[in-house]
């Protein structure tokens, strides 16, 4: 049996906020259920080759007995088990729709990481030093932040496409560039209201410098809002990468991508709704998830719920 | 006397804001001599504070120290450039604050935020430093310091954060400790084992301190000289038995006098009539003017016309009052012209 003090030792060994908040995630429902769906959103990603019956690209036309945009045959539904089965039907070039959803995820889900990613450090680098150093530094950046605000997001998107050329590389830059004022604005309000907190003055007296304190005191308390925006921004940048793809900016035909496989076939909305109704799901599966996560982040990191 | 410390001379921070230049700090000179501890009292608004964060130039936009030495070992401070000031902080000059809790970073362990006191300065390894740390927590004398090391700020009492926040400032160990009003924020029973615990390390590692309250009676127990401050000047400076035994300035009288005693009845508190004057308009003469019952009685008109010097009256004795000074001769010719 351990002794009395090993256990007392175990437990008063305290939770980092980080943990605290981490608990009071787990009891969110809408976190609980976002962060599934997301968990799920994620293995479908990884394992794509596993869970797809089709390569994304392949044309079944020449190989199987599929007709142009079939709809789906799914066999405990009732379809002839001597056809080959499609769960989400055949689209227009021949190809596996359900193969094609199953790889969009990795598009989408790629698409959402890295704009979300390259637009926190861009707008965490400007908003922080912004707030941190105030003055003239502040104006010309938050000012600069504030033009780009103006602008509705996907139509500066198109903007910047339209300059740089479409595809998908360009596509995310543009949204990247889209996203990162919100972030900007989010870091310097937090590091507004702390660079007055008392714990930033009682570092400065003991001698650390600017960087220090900017990155390493005053950063890491600004994290929890960014991290809320961050969920929510991955959904939004998402949802604009398939707009995007859908107007033919983004990611190009063939590619499996939500958005290009709506747009390519949105003609035939009536004809074949089973084309544009499964990749409009996942789109709407994807950032519902990102959504119901971003809030139950905002509540498990408000400091008015801590105890 | 030995050579002081910290030399402060006329030292003026002036804070420029929309309603005008608030001179916080006006004309302050201070000495501290090794070892020593310096109390600063004077109610709030007086520039207690303000002349501490001065020494360390953390003072913030509008304020600006606009004149001045600040001489500590041989250099002088305000000349020094940004990095050999960051230096100078917490390195050889530490400082503690009157809110224990919010002066340590809520999102690192206390071990982490010690430890890094080593790192910065010293460029120590995380692990050494770490080591470093659960000593220093242990000579302050917080219980458990392995464990407590990976504690959260919010996860300790004022008392213990206070105690940590000793522990980070002189880690280095120092050669001066400021120490802005550290007790304020604390219970009484706490206060004194705080009080006990600078003490005991001033004993120690012989770091000087400048103790800044307005609680007079800490001041008498802990103190070996004290400096009295009112709107941003020193009236007042005397060794501490010396002051409490024969205060000379009339505010130092009040001040001494509106402190309630145990065990005498008293039907309201002494307090001294008035306000402290506006710090952008101030008037001329001696500051403390309009609220001094000493100029009412004696009928000096000199008092609201011209200011005094600080000036001995006893050795180590220093006071700003005409009552104890020769009146300068009027020159009324000179004053009456335009």
């Amino acid at each position: 049996m351990a002794t009395s003090s090993e256990v007392s030792a175990a437990e008063i060994r305290p939770a980092s906020l980080w943990r605290l908040t981490w608990r009071r995630l787990l009891r969110q429902r809408s976190a609980q259920v976002g962060g599934l769906i997301l968990l799920l959103l994620v293995l479908t990603a990884i394992f794509a080759p596993v869970i797809a019956p089709y390569d994304p690209l392949e044309v079944l036309i020449g190989k199987e007995d599929v007709r142009k945009r079939e709809a789906p045959c799914i066999h405990l539904l009732g379809c002839p088990p001597d056809k080959p089965q499609h769960i989400m039907g055949i689209d227009g070039n021949f190809r596996d729709v359900f193969s094609r959803v199953i790889y969009g995820t990795r598009v989408s889900l790629f698409v959402g990481f890295t704009t979300v990613t390259f637009a926190i450090i861009a707008g965490t680098l400007l908003g922080a030093i912004s707030g941190y150093a105030g003055g003239w530094v502040d104006n010309v950046i938050m000012r600069l932040m504030d033009v780009l605000m103006a602008f509705p997001s996907l139509l500066l998107a198109i903007a910047i496409v339209a300059v740089l050329g479409r595809g998908l590389q360009n596509a995310l830059l543009a949204i990247a560039i889209v996203s990162t004022p919100v972030y900007a604005r989010v870091v310097r309000a937090s590091v507004l209201s702390l660079k007055e907190r008392e714990f930033v003055q009682a570092s400065r007296a003991l001698g650390a410098g600017h960087a220090h304190i900017l990155l390493r005191r005053i950063l890491p308390n600004a994290l929890p809002p960014l991290i809320v925006q961050a969920t929510l921004g991955v959904a939004t940048a998402i949802l604009d990468a398939a707009a995007l793809s859908f107007l033919g900016l983004g990611a190009q035909p063939p590619t499996p991508e939500w958005g290009t496989m709506l747009g390519t076939e949105r003609n035939q909305v009536f004809t074949a709704p089973h084309l544009v109704f499964f990749p409009g799901l996942a789109i709407m599966i994807t950032v519902l998830a990102f959504n119901l996560l971003g809030d139950g982040l905002r509540d498990a990191l408000d400091p008015r719920l801590k105890q | 006397m030995t050579q002081p410390l910290l030399d402060v001379r006329g030292l003026k921070t002036y804070f420029f804001t929309e309603d005008g230049v608030v001179k916080a700090v006006d004309g302050v000179d201070l000495q501290v001599y090794p070892g020593e501890i310096l109390g600063l009292v004077g109610e709030s608004g007086c520039g207690k504070s303000v002349t501490s964060f001065s020494i360390l130039r953390l003072v913030d936009e509008p304020g600006r120290i606009v004149e001045g030495q600040v001489w500590f070992e041989g250099q002088n401070l305000l000349a020094l450039d940004e990095a050999a000031m960051s230096h100078i902080r917490g390195n050889r000059i530490s400082m503690i604050f009157q809110q224990p809790k919010s002066s340590l970073n809520p999102v690192f362990s206390i071990g982490d935020q010690i430890a890094e006191v080593f790192q910065v300065h010293q460029g120590m390894k995380k692990k050494a430093a770490w080591a470093k740390a659960v000593e220093l927590l242990r000579l302050v004398g917080l219980p458990d310091p392995e464990s407590k090391a990976h504690a959260y700020p919010h996860q300790l009492s004022g008392g213990q954060a206070q105690r940590v926040m000793i522990a980070m400032a002189l880690a280095l160990r120092p050669k001066l400790l400021i120490a802005d009003e550290p007790t304020t924020a604390l219970d009484v029973t706490i206060q004194a084992q705080i009080m006990d615990l600078i003490l005991e390390l001033r004993e120690r590692f012989g770091t000087a301190v400048i103790l800044i309250s307005h609680d007079l009676g800490l001041i008498a127990e802990a103190a070996d000289r004290v400096a009295v401050m009112y709107a941003g000047r020193i009236v007042e400076q005397a060794p501490v038995r010396e002051l409490f035994a024969r205060p000379q300035h009339p505010y130092t009288q009040g001040l001494i006098a509106s402190v309630p005693v145990l065990g005498r009845r008293q039907e309201r508190l002494n307090t001294i009539p008035g306000t402290v004057p506006n710090l952008v308009n101030l008037p001329p003469g001696c500051r403390f003017a309009s609220r001094c019952q000493a100029r009412v009685e004696q009928q000096l008109e000199v008092c609201t016309q011209t200011e005094p010097d600080l000036l001995p009256v006893a050795e180590h004795h220093l006071v700003r009052c005409w009552l104890y000074q020769p009146q300068p001769q009027a020159t009324p010719a000179a004053e009456q012209t335009p």
